[in-house]
């Protein structure tokens, strides 16, 4: 019933505090709206436009998926590295007797290797093959193809020769390119052959050895059995001969082995630097020089950080994109919303409600873009590394996180929005559509 | 006489300038339950002012407002809008109804938020689904459904948490003389169950068929012949 206007009265106080216990009936926990409620009403309309979905998607699927991509990539090539670099100087190991500087400034060695370092080595654990190999002085003498001394000849420096155990071909993982490697039997028997490396080989005009040419060391002759090739990390090896060590012994006075080289497990370098010393010099360690590998490579650690570093920044970049993409969507679905986020208010959904809404909206569709910017990640490092033939290599964690950075992405790109939804005005947002 | 649903005294709405704007000027009004107002006027008078202010939405600048006995002033944002979902239900001339959920779940949105018992939420909808005659439809997007259809969704959606005040703003607005009386067949049907409805109009016919109208001018209200 209307009456008739009267003087306006006070204005209500706002802060006046109202018993409302009989205005509204009580809701038990279990009917509130919950969590569960959330992310239906989150979820709900998500797949129904499709196109657009996958526009927003797409920022956090281009970031995530670069990110995982390229901590998957450093890693790979990391791995890939450290194999190769581990295939070479990881596994190799050089005992020989620590120097000494003399009043005249020439340095000397303080100790002598005995002929049996190979065995007492070879028995270590982690050893997998061991040879001796000493450089032997010809002083003057000669080393040529030809019995005779041509005087017409250019001087040239003779090349290197070396004395070694049987397979030192072996431990430096060389291979043969003709003929065969001498054996224990050569040695033992003194036997007057050489192995060459294929530089000289090809230097010295000999390209077959199943005649066993002679090659003439100081006027002595040596057949030659073989021709190797490969030896990475005595390259030095491949511009000389090799000959036995008991051939040295008696025909040029070889003292004491030089040093001994063997390939080990990888990751044994450090345990075996301390126990070839002691096997090789029990009573006095200390005068053995012992260099092994320190464990994995620093190297391909710096390389990994290195790549690292440059594709993050990068994929850090896409990912803001990715972020920016979700607010500016979800702030278009919030002016598009406005009558939906109305009829909300006025049916009895808070402010809180209507925020958290839009925020989980955001927020699952981060975890979505996540979700799949991981898979296609992942995915991507997969199909190159077998392509390449190398082993994918990918902490799982870095997926995971994926997913987790995707949410968080969400979660921020979705407060603005949300807190712009919280302040539409029902009465404004139910009177505009 | 029982005690008023609602009742408004010297209440006057003003919005700030410039030019502040008084879009009501001193109203009083009292709707007992099972009562059935219209409320007519021209565009701009104040109607929809009014409906806010009785609907929750909007304050008084001054005057007060009781609400089943309650003054309203002092209820802060969150108890207002738990009034609305168990107390008041709206239904809108533009329907307001979420194109891409189905009739039932439009139905069932209020009841999320009203603490109606979860294990009954979709019996009750699919109860005020058939009431309003839209049984068959239950599964359809509002899209597919005739004006006067939504429109009858909107109302189901409106009395699903049973609410004691039903507000329409322009109900029949956007609906064709056929399908206006059903709509209002349909309110009045409501009313004899003890719901209070106030109904804003253009429509004169409309409007008679309230047994009391309030004239709405300038923001002043007159009771209508």
């Amino acid at each position: 019933m209307t009456r008739s206007a009267r003087t306006p009265v006070e204005p209500v106080d706002d802060a006046e505090v109202v018993p409302v216990t009989d205005l509204l009936d009580p809701v038990p926990a279990a009917d509130r709206y919950s969590f569960v409620d959330l992310l239906i009403e989150a979820t709900s309309d998500l797949g129904t436009r499709p196109a657009r979905l996958l526009m927003t998607l797409a920022g956090t699927i281009l970031g995530i998926g670069a990110l995982v991509a390229t901590i998957g990539f450093a890693q790979t090539t990391a791995g890939q590295l450290a194999r190769q670099f581990d295939a070479f100087a990881a596994t190799q190991l050089i005992a020989s007797p620590a120097t000494a500087q003399t009043a005249g400034g020439d340095s000397v060695a303080t100790t002598r290797l005995p002929w049996d370092a190979v065995e007492r080595i070879e028995r270590l654990a982690g050893v997998e093959q061991a040879a001796m190999i000493s450089d032997v002085d010809l002083g003057s003498g000669t080393l040529t193809a030809v019995p005779v001394n041509d005087p017409s000849a250019p001087a040239s420096a003779p090349p290197r020769l070396f004395a070694s155990s049987a397979g030192l071909v072996d431990t430096l993982e060389g291979r043969i390119v003709h003929g065969r490697l001498f054996d224990d039997g050569h040695d033992l028997r003194r036997d007057r052959v050489a192995v060459l490396g294929s530089r000289l080989a090809e230097r010295l005009g000999i390209t077959r050895v199943d005649s066993q040419p002679s090659i003439f060391i100081d006027g002595l002759p040596y057949a030659v059995l073989g021709v190797f090739d490969g030896v990475q990390q005595r390259a030095e090896l491949l511009d000389g001969v090799i000959i036995p060590t008991g051939a040295a012994r008696d025909d040029f006075g070889l003292g004491a082995p030089g040093e001994v080289q063997a390939r080990i497990a990888v990751g044994a370098g450090p345990p075996l630097a301390d126990q070839s010393a002691l096997a090789l010099a029990p009573d006095a360690p200390e005068t053995i020089d012992v260099a092994a590998p320190q464990g994995r490579s620093d190297l391909a650690a710096d390389v990994q950080a290195d790549v690292n570093l440059i594709f993050v920044v990068l994929s850090v970049i896409v990912l803001l994109a990715g972020g920016v993409g979700i607010a500016n969507v979800t702030m278009l679905s919030v002016m598009e919303r406005t009558g939906e986020i109305g009829l909300r208010r006025a049916i009895g959904a808070t402010r809180r409600q209507i925020a958290s809404q839009f925020i989980a909206e955001s927020v699952v569709i981060g975890i979505l873009g996540g979700l799949l910017g991981a898979t296609a990640g992942v995915f991507a490092v997969l199909v190159i590394a077998v392509s390449q033939g190398w082993t994918p290599v990918i902490t799982p964690w870095v997926a995971g996180s994926g997913v987790l950075l995707g949410a968080v992405v969400g979660l921020l790109a979705g407060g603005l929005p949300a807190r712009r939804a919280a302040g539409v005005e029902p009465v404004t947002a139910l009177r505009g559509s | 006489m029982s005690q008023a649903l609602v009742e408004l005294r010297d209440v006057t709405r003003s919005f700030p300038g410039p030019p502040e704007v008084q879009a009501l000027k001193g109203i009083n009004l009292s709707v007992n339950p099972g009562e059935y107002v219209s409320i007519v006027g021209p565009s701009g008078s104040g109607k929809s002012t009014m409906l806010n202010i009785l609907g929750l939405l909007d304050r008084p600048s001054v005057g007060e407002y009781r609400f089943d006995g309650h003054l309203t002033g002092g209820l802060d944002e969150d108890t207002r809008a738990a009034v609305r979902a168990q107390r008041i239900g709206f239904v809108f001339q533009a329907f307001h109804l979420m194109p891409r959920r189905s009739v039932l779940e439009n139905v069932m949105m209020p009841m999320l938020y009203s603490g109606t018992p979860r294990t009954e939420r979709e019996d009750r909808a699919r109860e005020a689904l058939h009431r309003v005659g839209l049984g068959h439809r239950i599964d359809f997007l509002p899209g597919l459904l005739s004006g006067g259809e939504r429109q009858r969704v909107a109302v189901a959606r409106a009395v699903v948490t049973r609410p004691k005040l039903l507000l329409a703003d322009e109900p029949t607005g956007n609906l064709d003389g056929a399908t206006t009386a059903g709509v209002m067949a349909l309110f009045e049907e409501l009313v004899t169950d003890g719901l209070a409805l106030i109904i804003i109009t253009h429509d004169q016919a409309v409007a008679r068929r309230a047994p009391q109208c309030v004239r709405i001018d300038d923001g002043r209200a007159s009771t209508d012949g």
